[in-house]
């Protein structure tokens, strides 16, 4: 679910125990470090309060030996009852008791700040650290894998720190303490009560075994399920235009029912393991009483240290036999938990290390000018495939520079080195004279604005949404952008004009209005170098000429590298660079390189723009 | 909502009654086992009996191993059932999609349906699984718990009736308080979730106007305010463990001081006494289950309304009555056709957030004959789109009438029609499997030859020849190892493997080269007289040579003509093309492989 999650936890955890393997034991280490290094106190605090807790629990059960035997038992032989020692007994027992359940609410109130202080911190360690990434990290992740992790992962993290590890304190101070107090009430009895547990441990790791192999099936099962309905949902509109819907039932239908079957056979495993232990328990419960009593009506001193077995200590014992047994079974689960929440946490973990953008540079350009020139440079995203070979670019202030190219000739790669979101592996690139590797990212990307082809807005007001470009700028000069890149008059029609909120990435405005605003973002930064990926044909072409004088009125005064898919945008350009499969073929103004009649003149007197 | 849940446990009814059941029958079992080690200590060990001990021991393990019995039983009915309830939960969703209509399908959404078939039906599946084993233990093992402690001593018992009417109510409200909590948790834990969404799919913009550190302080107030509420929820929901040791301690303190006294005046047994501490505990065991089921309980209502949703949603467009199953021929006419893509109450939302619209189309009227190509220009948001998915009734008209073979589509069968209408959509998939498999999506029958020879017509032979394998070559889910091109002309294909009588094209070439466009264009009007084609385009280039040229603005045609008469008559059409003509086209042509 991905709605936090109180109480009991819909999955079910695996049967049996699992034990950890490296990877699981280093990714719990570190948890555990986490958490110790903010609440060290916390955690002291939280195992002082469980064992005090422990010990209480243990003095109510073990008060029914007392009660029995030291108070109910003379009372019945005296003459005369006095029951203001049982009186005290008692009030002494509440008082114990109430320092169990304040110790018990002391340390669950703990756990909570620290299982949500330590979200919390993961949380924004988590965002900080994300927004510092690499676009190559964001290239290589569905955004799906990249979201699942705030809240699957962070979630189930939570779920480890908060219940299971308090929890597995909890069950293996209680196994030891009621562990100490069944020896020191009969050693042979104990000897009983450890059998049954070994018992149970032995079948709960035999029925886990069988049941991860059903739950593997199930898992791989769940896979195939979830991957049909995810391609078929996606092309459900395809399946509707060929008829193919009993199609699409029958392939269904079969996998559905594999899932079923598996999911069965694993639940079914998992559902017998509670009765098992359960009735196991009452063996032992009964085992005890039979062996008990013999012992107790024997007599014999061989019972417990020298001294017969008391009715009273027989009582008790049964009731901790239940506390002894109960915790065993429980840990198993919760180790399993943990072991399950500690793949989250290493997908977590994971992305806290992916490597950040380098930004070594230390250069604060001050008085930006816009002057880019690129050197030799070659590029590959990956190694082995180069993208870009030799690209010299000189640039003046105030230029207009046109990529020209068809798809995969690498002008969307040429922008993504000047904003630095890549780095080039030979060659560099000079702003206002400095390598940009040694300008400070910060500072780069201050000084120039990029428009992209794909326009992404904020849940936001429309003004704020503008004036994201520049975070002080005032409400009038964001105004003045939208109108002067012509973005002003539909904003207006807007039932709150400037106030709009939008939602769902401006879902609920036209391509080119969206557009208009990125545009106007873009304006309102008021930088020297302009970016721009103009849009392909899924604009029609009216809009695309108000989007164009928008960016025309934009370009006017400054450094503008555009990608153009337009003649009209490039008829004006001060320099057009020809790029194709990753290398400048042809360089020069319109004029010049129509009459080079190369392969300029071949796209712009064909129109065809075939130039593969 | 219940019942529509309901409905779909099936054939797994039997499990369903069987689990409670048997998890009765084990609860009993379980009950009467303190109360015969109550006897074994009365009567065997106090009365010093040893035939006794053994004979209640015996019992003992005797309801043990029922208790065992019906405790396995009950598991694997409720594994069972529950497994089998979800697989009919996603079967009944999945067939009832298979029915939507498009306009369905845009009302969910591909995540959103995605999503209920998966997480939704998942938590529903545990939830029924608990509900059976839990909710029949929990009330039943308290009830008989009560119970036994009225038949050892009524008097007794009267603490825990105080307890329970204590416990009860504390935790009523604790718990009612925190479920208003968390209802504001969940809603603020979605918007924390839809910011960091946002700022994955806009990491270049971020980056680009280094807006990092800005975007990390939004997120840590949004954080911060998130761990306050939840901190403050689940301090209160901690209060439940106190509230419920304390009723536990006071009980058993209370049990000891009146047990004693009991036992010294005679009228009750040791025995007696440790089993109702026993019971004491059980009772608690029950109250505190019944208030985990509570939030199980609303936690899986939410995934409960929205599996539902899907079952009970009635498709807005049904097979009519005595269908027409024959299509006669491939003309095609719009008679004064008015189109909205809202239903009533999302014109309402809408209309809140201040964004007004018109309708999609409006007044629309023409005819194609048979055989004749008609190519489709104008703006985006024109609605091109719309008008085509009318003629194969993927949406129904709001007012007027589409007809195709001279009937209205309303009167066809819908797959007749739909196989007499093949539509290229412009939003096209492809599924895994390989390039034949894909293309036999248009006839299951269809030869190699056959399908060939729609490849040669689409242009798409000249690739699929090169693939490694051939037409045997596998497709990645989405025809992810095809560039956008050749996944194009595949779907071209794949239409035309249904011989139908009318061909739409939705901007189907806007990836293709104009050479190849013009050659697949070329192929439609040599090999495919017979076919009514509509074609939509952003290139003039591709429609000039058309019958006609339907030219749309606003949701209303302008123009309906040829090439040369819209040119000296249509001021859009003219527009258009001198904007195009002006630009000589553009120069986003695609290279063969490799991406910028």
């Amino acid at each position: 679910m991905r709605q936090p999650s109180f109480g009991p936890r819909g999955e079910r955890a695996q049967a049996g125990f699992q034990r950890a393997n490296a990877a699981q034991r280093a990714v719990i280490w570190r948890m555990a470090r986490l958490v110790l290094r903010d609440y060290k106190f916390s955690i002291l605090t939280v195992l002082l309060c469980i064992l005090v807790t422990s010990v209480t629990t243990l003095a109510s059960t073990l008060f029914t030996r007392t009660l029995i035997d030291d108070y109910i038992v003379p009372l019945t032989q005296a003459a005369q009852p006095e029951y203001a020692s049982l009186a005290q007994a008692l009030f002494r027992l509440g008082l114990v008791l109430i320092l169990g359940v304040v110790c018990s609410y002391a340390y669950n109130r703990l756990m909570i700040n620290v299982s949500q202080g330590t979200q919390l911190r993961l949380r924004k360690q988590l965002f900080a650290r994300m927004e510092q990434l690499p676009l190559s990290y964001f290239d290589a992740r569905s955004h799906g894998d990249v979201m699942s992790v705030y809240t699957n992962d962070v979630d189930s993290l939570r779920q480890m720190i908060s219940t299971s590890i308090a929890q597995v304190f909890n069950s293996v101070i209680t196994i030891a303490v009621t562990f100490a107090s069944m020896v020191v009430l009969s050693v042979p009895l104990t000897l009983v009560s450890v059998l049954m547990a070994v018992v149970m441990m032995v079948t709960t790791t035999l029925l886990g075994r069988r049941s991860r192999i059903h739950f593997r099936a199930q898992q791989e099962s769940l896979g195939r399920v979830n991957g049909f309905i995810e391609e078929m949902m996606t092309g459900q509109k395809v399946v509707k235009v060929f008829c193919r819907e009993a199609e699409a039932v029958r392939e269904f239908e079969a996998i559905n029912d594999r899932l079923r079957d598996s999911a069965a056979q694993a639940n079914r495993i998992a559902n017998i393991v509670m009765p098992i232990n359960g009735n196991l328990s009452n063996l032992g419960y009964v085992l005890i009483a039979v062996v008990g009593a013999a012992l107790a009506l024997s007599g014999t001193a061989w019972a417990a240290g020298g001294t017969a077995l008391s009715l009273g200590t027989l009582v008790s014992f049964l009731t901790l036999n239940k506390s002894f047994t109960q915790p065993i079974t429980h840990v198993s689960q919760q180790i399993n938990s943990v072991l399950n929440a500690s793949v989250g946490a290493e997908r977590v973990f994971a992305l806290m290390d992916a490597e950040a953008e380098p930004d070594e540079g230390s250069v604060e350009l001050t008085d930006p000018k816009g002057d880019v020139d690129f050197t030799g440079v070659d590029f590959s995203y990956t190694p082995g495939k180069q993208i870009l070979f030799g690209i010299d670019i000189n640039t003046s202030p105030g230029q207009k520079i046109a990529f020209v190219g068809g798809t995969g000739a690498g002008k969307t790669t040429i922008i993504n080195l000047i904003t630095r979101f890549y780095d080039v592996q030979r060659g560099h690139i000079l702003y206002d004279g400095v390598p940009i590797t040694q300008i400070s990212k910060r500072s780069l990307r201050r000084s120039m604005s990029i428009v992209p082809q794909e326009t992404h807005l904020f849940t936001a007001t429309v003004l704020d949404n503008i004036r994201y470009g520049r975070l002080d700028a005032t409400d009038e000069e964001c105004v003045q952008a939208a109108q002067l890149v012509g973005a002003h008059d539909f904003i207006l029609r807007l039932s709150e004009g400037y106030q709009t909120m939008l939602s769902g990435d401006g879902g609920n405005l036209s391509q080119g209005e969206r557009q208009l605003l990125a545009i106007a973002r873009a304006a309102v930064a008021d930088p020297p170098v302009l970016i721009l990926d103009e849009a392909t044909s899924s604009v029609d072409t009216r809009t695309e000429q108000l989007v164009q004088r928008g960016m025309d009125s934009l370009m006017r005064g400054r450094t503008t590298f555009v990608i153009a898919h337009r003649l009209s945008t490039v008829r004006n350009a001060d320099q057009i660079i020809v790029l194709q499969r990753g290398r400048i073929v042809e360089h020069g103004t319109h004029e010049e390189l129509l009459a080079l009649r190369g392969e300029y003149y071949k796209l712009a007197a064909t129109g065809s723009g075939s130039i593969g | 909502m219940f019942q529509t849940l309901l409905r779909q446990v099936g054939g797994y009814r039997r499990a369903s009654l069987l689990t409670p059941l048997f998890t009765a029958a084990e609860v009993v079992t379980d009950v009467l086992i303190p109360y015969v080690t109550a006897m074994l200590i009365d009567r065997g060990i106090l009365a010093g009996d040893a035939q006794r001990i053994y004979e209640y021991g015996a019992l003992m393990l005797g309801l043990a191993f029922l208790s065992l019995t019906f405790g396995i039983l009950a598991g694997r009915s409720a594994a069972t059932a529950a497994t089998g309830f979800a697989a009919n939960l996603r079967s009944a969703m999945y067939r009832n999609i298979q029915r939507f209509a498009f306009s369905d399908i845009d009302k969910y959404s591909t995540g959103g349906l995605v999503t209920r078939m998966t997480t939704d039906v998942n938590n529903l599946q545990n939830a029924y699984q608990q509900i059976l084993r839990v909710t029949v233990r929990a009330p039943f093992r308290l009830v008989l718990s009560v119970i036994m402690c009225l038949v050892i001593d009524a008097r007794l018992s009267l603490i825990f009736l105080v307890a329970i009417a204590v416990l009860g109510l504390s935790l009523y409200h604790i718990i009612s308080r925190v479920a208003r909590l968390f209802a504001r948790v969940f809603e603020q834990y979605d918007a924390l979730n839809h910011s960091v969404q946002e700022n994955v799919a806009a990491i270049r913009v971020v980056k680009a106007f280094v807006r990092e550190g800005y975007e990390a302080e939004k997120f840590s107030r949004a954080a911060e305010g998130l761990y306050r509420l939840y901190v403050r929820a689940e301090s209160l929901m901690a209060l439940n463990h106190p509230v419920m040791n304390l009723v536990v301690y006071g009980c058993i303190i209370a049990l000891s001081w009146w047990g004693a006294h009991f036992i010294v005046g005679g009228t009750l047994t040791t025995g007696e006494l440790t089993s109702l501490f026993t019971y004491v505990m059980s009772i608690l065991q029950a109250l505190m289950m019944l208030s985990m089921i509570f939030v199980m309980l609303t936690q899986s209502a939410a995934s409960g309304r929205r599996v539902a949703e899907i079952i009970d949603e009635r498709p807005d467009i049904v097979n009519p009555a005595d269908a027409v199953t024959r299509v006669a021929d491939g003309s095609v006419e719009f008679r004064n056709v008015r189109f909205d893509y809202e239903s009533v109450a999302a014109t309402a939302v809408r209309q809140q957030a201040g964004i007004s619209r018109r309708s999609a189309l409006y007044k629309v009227s023409f005819r194609i004959d048979s055989g004749q190509t008609v190519g489709i220009l104008g703006g985006t948001g024109s609605g091109k789109s719309t008008l085509v998915s009318l003629v194969s009734r993927l949406y129904d008209v709001s007012e007027g009438a589409v007809l195709v073979g001279g009937r209205d589509v309303r009167e066809y069968d819908l797959a007749a029609l739909r196989n007499a209408v093949a539509v290229v959509l412009q939003s096209n998939t492809l599924f895994t499997g390989t390039v034949l498999d894909n293309l036999r999506w248009g006839n299951p029958q269809a030869t190699l030859g056959e399908c060939r020879r729609a490849c040669r017509l689409a242009c798409a032979d000249e690739f699929v020849e090169q693939l490694p394998d051939g037409y045997n070559t596998r497709v990645e889910q989405g025809g992810a190892n095809l560039s956008g091109g050749q996944r194009q002309r595949l779907c071209i294909a794949r239409a035309l493997l249904k011989q139908p009588r009318v061909l739409v094209l939705d901007d189907s070439t806007s990836a293709c080269d104009t050479a190849t466009d013009a050659r697949i264009q070329r192929a439609f009007r040599e090999e495919l007289p017979g076919v009514t084609k509509l074609i939509i385009a952003q290139r003039i280039s591709t429609v000039q040579h058309c019958d006609r040229i339907l030219v749309l603005s606003g949701g209303a045609v302008t123009g309906y003509d040829t090439h040369e008469r819209l040119l000296a008559d249509n001021a859009l059409y003219r527009e258009i093309y001198e904007l195009q003509h002006a630009d000589l086209g553009d120069f986003d042509a695609p290279q063969k492989g490799g991406q910028a």
